[in-house]
């Protein structure tokens, strides 16, 4: 249980460090800017009681604004997307139901269902993050491409992680 | 207490969403520069927005009292008008200690019925004898001449129109003072006959006619009209229509003005005639 917890906290760590260090300075032409952190929600086991994952979710988010001087724009997208996460397990729930000692990854449940897991919740995430960025609706669409393209690019790195970064 | 309690066990998750989800908003709109501008114009513009149409509805409501208070402006400046005031310097025996004495005075009062599709058209004035109104005093507005007041009561009073065919009025041109008296014919509202002029003299169109002032009842120099057609009628006369300026359907405010030495004048000119 202990080791559970360090593993956490050290993922949390490591994922804040992966995105700060290295992808806040990759961007594509202005347009495209992956953020891999959210995959420490996406990753919390299946236990974790909800209002953990939220508080978690304010937390990530907060230490990430505080790195790119971004206050609270990180930290309300992440509430939302933790917010969101229990209702999607149970939509997209399988037949047999999530088995105790299973956590939420392609090696327990597979590619699609960790695809269609994963979009979901990144894609709320992106959403919300590029429109409290810009704070307006006059480019709505100019920023729905830079949504999507950024969500095409954060899934990419969040897949290729979990065949070899998390693995287990 | 309990209800809440239990509500707020119920729904705990949703309420720390909404509640972090504010934090955040709050976080972002005190510490991003850009977010705070636009918060804050956005606010500034939907408040001045609302306190725009809040003006303009009372402005509405108040339109009333706004026209009460220029037209009694009006009433006020006519009164000090140097044209009002008579010079009594030219009186041979010089125990004056004015230089002017008003001649007329002005008071405002609202039309509240009138007509102008009939062939004696009266007006009612919302003033009566409680201002001072006496019947024979002049009712103008401020484009042009009305008419006569009749009869008044406490409160009321009423007005011959210029639009009744019973009202003769004296009326001279501008330019040359030549005179004529003015009637209505019952024909069209906006326009009079002008008559009593003599062939001799030289009028063109757009000439200007004004009341001449003999009467007791009419200050001289008060607008009626404009020369739009003339024609040599019965000889040695003109017949000339006039096109009012007062716009008969659509008077609002006007003023009654009294003579304040028509008395004075009446009896001296009564003392000759019983001669």
């Amino acid at each position: 249980m202990i080791n559970f917890l360090y593993r956490n906290i050290g993922r949390f760590i490591v994922l804040v460090l992966i995105q700060v260090l290295i992808l806040d300075n990759i961007q594509f032409s202005g347009y495209v800017n992956p953020f891999m952190y959210v995959l420490f929600i996406l990753l919390l086991p299946f236990e974790t009681p909800n209002w953990l994952i939220i508080l978690l979710g304010f937390v990530l988010g907060l230490t990430i604004d505080l790195f790119s001087n971004t206050i609270g724009m990180h930290a309300f997208a992440t509430v939302f997307m933790a917010f969101l996460r229990p209702h999607v397990l149970k939509i997209i729930k399988p037949h047999d139901g999530y088995e105790p000692g299973t956590f939420p990854r392609i090696y327990y449940f597979g590619l699609t269902w960790f695809l269609r897991y994963s979009i979901i919740l990144v894609f709320s995430h992106h959403l919300f993050l590029f429109y409290i960025e810009i704070f307006r609706f006059t480019d709505f669409f100019s920023t729905l491409i830079r949504v999507i393209l950024s969500v095409l690019f954060s899934m990419v790195i969040i897949v290729l992680s979990q065949y070899f970064i998390f693995r287990k | 207490m309990r209800n809440l309690l239990m509500f707020i066990i119920r729904y705990y998750f949703v309420i720390l969403f909404i509640f972090l989800e504010s934090l955040s908003l709050i976080l972002v709109v005190r510490n991003n520069n850009f977010q705070k501008a636009r918060f804050v114009t956005y606010f500034q513009s939907t408040a001045g927005y609302i306190y725009n149409k809040i003006d303009i509805l009372t402005e509405y409501l108040y339109l009333q009292k706004a026209n009460q208070k220029l037209a009694a402006e009006n009433t006020e400046l006519k009164n000090i008008l140097r044209r009002m005031y008579r010079s009594d310097e030219v009186f041979f025996y010089g125990e004056h200690d004015t230089v002017y004495r008003q001649h007329y005075f002005y008071t405002s009062a609202r039309i509240i019925n009138n007509s102008i599709n009939k062939q004696h058209n009266f007006l009612t004035l919302n003033k009566g004898t409680v201002i001072g109104i006496k019947p024979e005093m002049a009712v103008i507005s401020s484009d042009g001449i009305v008419g006569v007041v009749k009869g008044v009561s406490n409160r009321f009073a009423t007005v011959i129109s210029l639009l009744n065919t019973d009202l003769k009025i004296s009326g001279k041109f501008k330019k040359n003072n030549y005179y004529g008296s003015l009637f209505w014919d019952g024909m069209d509202y906006r326009k009079v006959l002008f008559r009593e002029i003599p062939y001799h003299v030289d009028i063109s169109l757009g000439d200007t006619v004004i009341t001449s002032g003999f009467s007791t009842i009419f200050p001289g120099g008060i607008l009626i009209g404009t020369v739009c057609d003339y024609e040599v009628k019965g000889g040695n006369f003109y017949e000339i229509t006039v096109e009012l300026t007062t716009d008969f359907k659509n008077l609002d405010y006007v003023s009654v003005v009294s003579n304040l030495q028509r008395q004075e004048q009446l009896e001296l000119e009564q003392s000759f005639d019983n001669d």
